[in-house]
C-alpha cells in the first residue's frame, strides 16, 4: 500500500514538472508550437485525411499546388501555367496547346489568386480559378481530376493581377489589369501615359455545366493600376470592388510617383447593370487576338481556338455602373465581409485601416452626393461611405479575411504580424507574429458568405533562418494559426513550392467524394487511342511514322519495332489499358528532346521522337509500375534514312 | 412446397456466390460475383484487376462465360417448374423425393465449382513470370476456398454464397420442411380419419 502511495506521488510529481515545462516554455516567448498540446493539433495520424484542401499558388513557380490542413502536407502540384516535366504537362502534344497565346507558346507565368468556384454564395469545390499575371491569363482547374482544363488568354490586358474572383453562382469569374496599357495597343511615347493608357476589367462568363469561359464585356477604365478585386455578396451581389494605386497615373519611378496622392480609389462597379446593359446591345465589339485553350477529357487532348473580337464597354455609357471610393493609400487588398456589406481597404503604405460601407455607397448615391469625377466616372466622398476604421492596427496592411463570427483577419507586410479584429467596433483583440513578411492570408471558406473558421494560413515571402539552409534560395514558407479562440495560436510553419502567393480552401468532404480514380478506357475518344492490345501497329505517312501503344502491368505492346528511318518523326501514342486506381505508367526513350509522359489508367499521350543515329534504342517504363517494372521496356531499330528496312511490329515473339 | 419451388428463381436477381481478394494495395479488396449465368465485378473493373494480378503467376484468365452459365439455368427452371408441379398436385413424399433431388444437384454444382476451382488454381502457364513452390517442393496451387477464407501470397481470399445461393438453400430446406409438415398432417389426419 506505502508503496502504491509512493509511486502515485512520484508519477503525480512528473506530471506537474511537465505542465509548469510547457508553461514555461509558452512564456518563453518561443513560438509554443512545441508544446504537445499544439504539436497534437496538426497531427493527422498516418492513414487518416486532413479536414481541408489548401490550393496554394505557386507565384512565379507558375503552378498550384494543394496541400491538406491541418497537417500541411503536399499532395501535389498542379501543372497550369508553366511546362512540367514530370507529367508532361505542356510537353506532349495533347497538352502544347493549353501554353498557347497570341505571343505563341509560352512555357510559364507567375500564378497569383486561387479561387474555388460558389453556388449561392458558398463555395461549391467544382472549379479552382487561377490568373497568369505576366502573359494574362485566367485558368481553370477541375476538382474531379486536379488538372488544368481551360485557359483563356486575357486581351487588352497586362499584368493580370486583380484577378481571379469568382462572383456568388460562378457568373463570371473577373480579371483586372494591373498595368494599364494603350487600347488597342500601338506604338506610341511612354511619356504620354497619362489620360491615354487605360485599363481593362474583364468580366469572364463561366458555363453552370461544363465551366467553359468567355469573355463576355471588357470596361475600360482610366489608366490606373488595378491591383485586387472582390465581389459583393448577399445584399451587394451584382457588385464587384478593385482596388486600385497609382491613381497619379505615373509610369516611372511609381514607387515615388505612384505613392503620392493622399487617397486612390476602390472602384465600386455594378455588373449587373453592364450585363443588362450588353444584353441589351451595348458596348462595342472591337478588334483582338486571344487564346482560347480547352482540354476535352474524353479526347484527353487541348485545342487552341484562337478569338478575333471583345466586346468592350466605356463606364461613360452606363450611368451609375460604375463609382470610385477615395482610399487611403495605394490599397492592397479589397475584401468583402461574409456579410456583403462591408468593403475592407488595405491602404498598403497607410497607417490605418479603412471599411466601407456598402449601405452607405447606395445612400450617398442615391443621395447625388458625389464628390468630383474621374474621366466621368464619379468619386464619392470619402466620409460618405466610411464604415469605421482600425486605428494604428500595424505597418503595411494587405490582406483581410473573415472567421464568419464577426472578425477580421488583417495581414500586415512590413510589421510582419496577422492581426484579429472585431467588425464593426473595429478594435484590435490579437496579433500574432508571421516569419517573415507575410503577404496573404486564408481563411478556408474566406471568399463566401461562409467561411470555415477553424484555422487561419498566412503566407509569408521571406523565410531566413526559419528552415535548415540550402544556399541563397531558401525555401518560402505558410504558418497555420487555430483561429478557434478569441486568441490565435500559431501551430505550424511548412515550406511551401514557389512563392505561396495567395490560397483558396474548402472542406476536404466537398471535393473527396468527387475525386476520379481513373479515366474509363470506353470513354477515351483520343483519335489515336488503341484501346486493346489487338488495336496496336504502326503506320508510316512519308516521313511520319505514328505507333498506336498500349501499356498494362507489365509490358508495352508492341515492345520491338523495326523500320523506323533516321530523319523520321516518330509520334508515340502510349493508351494505357489500365482500369485500376494508382496505376499511371511512365514512358520515355533514349534521346527524345522532350519529357516522359506519364499516363493515368485508361488515357492516351503522346510524345514526339525524331532520332537522329542509326541504332537499336530503348524505350522503357518511367514510373514503378508493378513487381515487373523494371522488365517493362522495348526495343526500335532506326536503320540509315535510305535503308529499305521493312516497318514491323512485334510482342512476345521475334519479328520475322 | 410452393415456397420451396420458387425460391431458387431468386438466384436470376441475386448473385450465387462471391469471392473476394483483399491485399495491403488494394484498400478496397478486389471482388467477384458468381452469378447463375455470369460472373461480374463488385467494383467496376475488379475481374480486369483480378486477372493482371493472376498473370504473374501463371493463372489463366477469368473466362468471360463457361459451359455451365447455360446448364445452371436451365437446371434451376426445370426444378422449379418440377416443384411446382409437385407442389400442386404432388404428395408430402414427393416433396422429399424433390429435397433429394435438389441436394444432388447442388452437391453436383459445387463439386464442378471445385473442379473449375481446382483447374484455375493449378493448372499454370509453364512460362509463369512467378513460380512458387510448397515446401514439399511440388508448384504451389493459387485456388481459392470453395468455402470460408484462405491465405495465398499476398492475398486473403475469402469465398462465401451470397443472396442468390441462400435463396437456393431455404428453398431446399423449405422443401424439406414441407414433407415433415405434410408427413404430420397425414398422420393426424389419419387419426382423425
Amino acid at each position: 500500500m506505502k508503496n502504491i502511495l509512493k509511486s502515485a506521488v512520484a508519477i503525480l510529481s512528473i506530471l506537474v514538472a511537465f505542465t509548469s515545462c510547457n508553461n514555461s516554455s509558452k512564456s518563453g516567448g518561443k513560438s509554443g508550437a512545441l508544446a504537445g498540446n499544439v504539436a497534437e493539433k496538426v497531427y493527422v495520424a498516418p492513414g487518416e485525411h486532413d479536414e481541408f484542401y489548401a490550393f496554394i499558388s505557386g507565384g512565379f513557380s507558375g503552378q498550384l499546388s494543394v496541400y491538406g490542413l491541418p497537417s500541411g502536407r503536399l499532395f501535389k502540384v498542379i501543372p497550369v501555367f508553366s511546362q512540367d516535366a514530370e507529367k508532361a504537362y505542356g510537353y506532349n502534344e495533347e497538352t502544347k496547346p493549353m501554353l498557347n497565346t497570341s505571343h505563341g507558346f509560352v512555357p510559364w507565368d507567375d500564378s497569383h489568386h486561387p479561387d474555388i468556384s460558389q453556388t449561392n454564395g458558398v463555395i461549391d469545390g467544382r472549379w479552382v480559378f487561377i490568373n497568369g499575371n505576366n502573359t494574362p491569363r485566367i485558368a481553370k482547374i477541375d476538382l474531379s481530376t486536379f488538372e488544368t482544363t481551360e485557359i483563356i488568354e486575357v486581351p487588352n490586358s497586362a499584368g493580370n493581377h486583380s484577378s481571379s474572383f469568382v462572383t456568388e453562382n460562378t457568373e463570371y469569374v473577373v480579371a483586372g489589369t494591373r498595368f494599364s496599357i494603350p487600347i488597342p495597343q500601338k506604338d506610341m511615347p511612354i511619356k504620354d501615359y497619362k489620360g491615354n493608357f487605360k485599363g481593362a476589367l474583364s468580366f469572364i462568363s463561366v458555363d453552370p455545366e461544363h465551366g467553359h469561359m468567355d469573355i463576355k464585356f471588357q470596361l475600360i477604365m482610366p489608366g490606373f493600376d488595378y491591383d485586387l478585386a472582390h465581389p459583393g455578396r448577399g445584399a451587394s451581389h451584382g457588385w464587384f470592388f478593385f482596388s486600385t494605386y497609382n491613381s497619379e497615373e505615373a509610369s516611372t519611378l511609381l514607387e515615388v510617383n505612384a505613392s503620392q496622392n493622399d487617397k486612390d480609389f476602390i472602384a465600386a462597379v455594378n455588373w449587373k447593370k453592364i450585363e443588362e446593359y450588353v444584353n441589351n446591345g451595348g458596348g462595342t465589339m472591337m478588334p483582338a487576338n486571344y487564346a482560347h485553350n480547352v482540354y476535352d477529357e474524353s479526347t484527353h487532348t487541348a485545342k487552341s481556338t484562337m478569338k478575333k473580337e471583345v466586346l468592350v464597354v466605356n463606364p461613360a455609357d452606363v450611368p451609375g455602373a460604375v463609382y470610385l471610393l477615395p482610399t487611403p493609400k495605394s490599397p492592397h487588398g479589397c475584401d468583402v465581409d461574409p456579410s456583403g456589406e462591408y468593403i475592407v481597404g488595405n491602404g498598403k503604405l497607410s497607417a490605418n485601416l479603412t471599411v466601407h460601407s456598402f449601405t452607405k455607397m447606395l445612400n450617398a448615391i442615391a443621395d447625388k452626393k458625389i464628390a468630383g469625377d474621374a474621366y466621368g466616372i464619379p468619386i464619392l466622398n470619402f466620409e460618405d461611405v466610411l464604415a469605421g476604421v482600425v486605428e494604428q492596427p500595424g505597418l503595411g496592411p494587405l490582406h483581410t479575411e473573415f472567421d464568419g463570427k464577426g472578425n477580421a483577419y488583417t495581414t500586415f507586410f512590413i510589421s510582419s504580424e496577422v492581426v484579429k479584429w472585431k467588425l464593426g467596433t473595429w478594435e484590435v483583440v490579437d496579433r500574432q507574429p508571421c516569419y517573415y513578411s507575410v503577404g496573404h492570408l486564408m481563411i478556408p471558406g474566406g471568399n463566401s458568405q461562409k467561411p470555415f473558421g477553424k484555422y487561419v494560413v498566412a503566407m509569408n515571402k521571406i523565410t531566413k533562418d526559419r528552415y535548415l539552409p540550402t544556399g541563397p534560395e531558401v525555401t518560402q514558407s505558410a504558418q497555420l494559426y487555430d483561429i478557434s479562440g478569441e486568441k490565435m495560436e500559431l501551430l505550424l510553419d511548412f515550406p511551401t513550392v514557389g512563392e505561396p502567393h495567395y490560397a483558396a480552401g474548402c472542406p476536404a468532404d466537398l471535393i473527396k467524394p468527387r475525386s476520379k480514380k481513373i479515366f474509363k478506357l470506353e470513354d477515351n475518344n483520343h483519335p489515336y487511342a488503341a484501346k486493346s492490345e489487338a488495336d496496336t501497329k504502326v503506320v508510316r505517312d512519308g516521313n511520319v511514322v505514328h505507333i498506336y501503344m498500349t501499356t498494362i502491368r507489365s509490358h508495352f505492346a508492341p515492345d520491338n519495332i523495326e523500320g523506323i528511318k533516321v530523319g523520321d518523326k516518330v509520334y508515340f501514342h502510349i493508351t494505357n489499358l489500365e482500369q485500376d486506381y494508382d496505376v499511371p505508367h511512365g514512358v520515355s526513350i533514349i534521346g527524345a528532346n522532350t519529357s516522359e509522359l506519364l499516363i493515368m489508367p485508361g488515357q492516351t499521350e503522346t510524345f514526339v521522337w525524331e532520332p537522329k543515329q542509326v541504332g537499336v534504342w530503348p524505350f522503357y517504363c518511367t514510373d514503378f509500375c508493378s513487381a515487373l517494372h523494371q522488365e517493362m521496356q522495348g526495343y526500335v531499330r532506326v536503320s540509315p534514312a535510305n535503308s529499305n528496312t521493312p516497318l514491323k511490329w512485334s510482342l512476345g515473339e521475334d519479328i520475322e | 412446397m410452393l415456397i420451396a419451388a420458387l425460391l431458387p428463381l431468386g438466384l436470376f436477381i441475386f448473385p450465387l456466390w462471391k469471392i473476394t481478394l483483399e491485399a495491403p494495395q488494394y484498400p478496397t479488396p478486389l471482388g467477384m460475383y458468381i452469378h447463375i449465368n455470369d460472373f461480374s465485378d463488385v467494383h467496376p473493373h475488379d475481374i480486369k484487376n483480378i486477372n493482371l494480378m493472376n498473370h504473374y503467376v501463371g493463372m489463366k484468365y477469368i473466362p468471360e462465360s463457361i459451359p455451365e452459365f447455360k446448364i445452371f439455368p436451365i437446371a434451376i427452371i426445370a426444378s422449379s417448374i418440377i416443384g411446382l408441379l409437385i407442389a400442386f398436385i404432388g404428395n408430402y413424399k414427393w416433396f422429399l423425393a424433390w429435397f433429394i433431388l435438389m441436394v444432388i444437384m447442388c452437391s453436383a454444382g459445387l463439386y464442378d465449382f471445385y473442379l473449375w476451382e481446382h483447374n484455375y488454381g493449378h493448372d499454370l502457364d509453364p512460362k509463369a513470370i512467378m513460380k512458387f513452390t510448397n515446401p514439399d517442393g511440388s508448384v504451389m496451387g493459387f485456388q481459392p476456398p470453395l468455402f470460408g477464407s484462405k491465405n495465398i501470397l499476398n492475398f486473403r481470399a475469402h469465398s462465401y454464397p451470397q443472396l442468390g445461393g441462400l435463396f437456393l438453400g431455404f428453398g431446399i430446406l423449405t422443401s424439406l420442411l414441407a414433407y415433415y409438415i405434410g408427413k404430420k398432417i397425414k398422420k393426424s389426419s389419419f387419426k382423425i380419419g
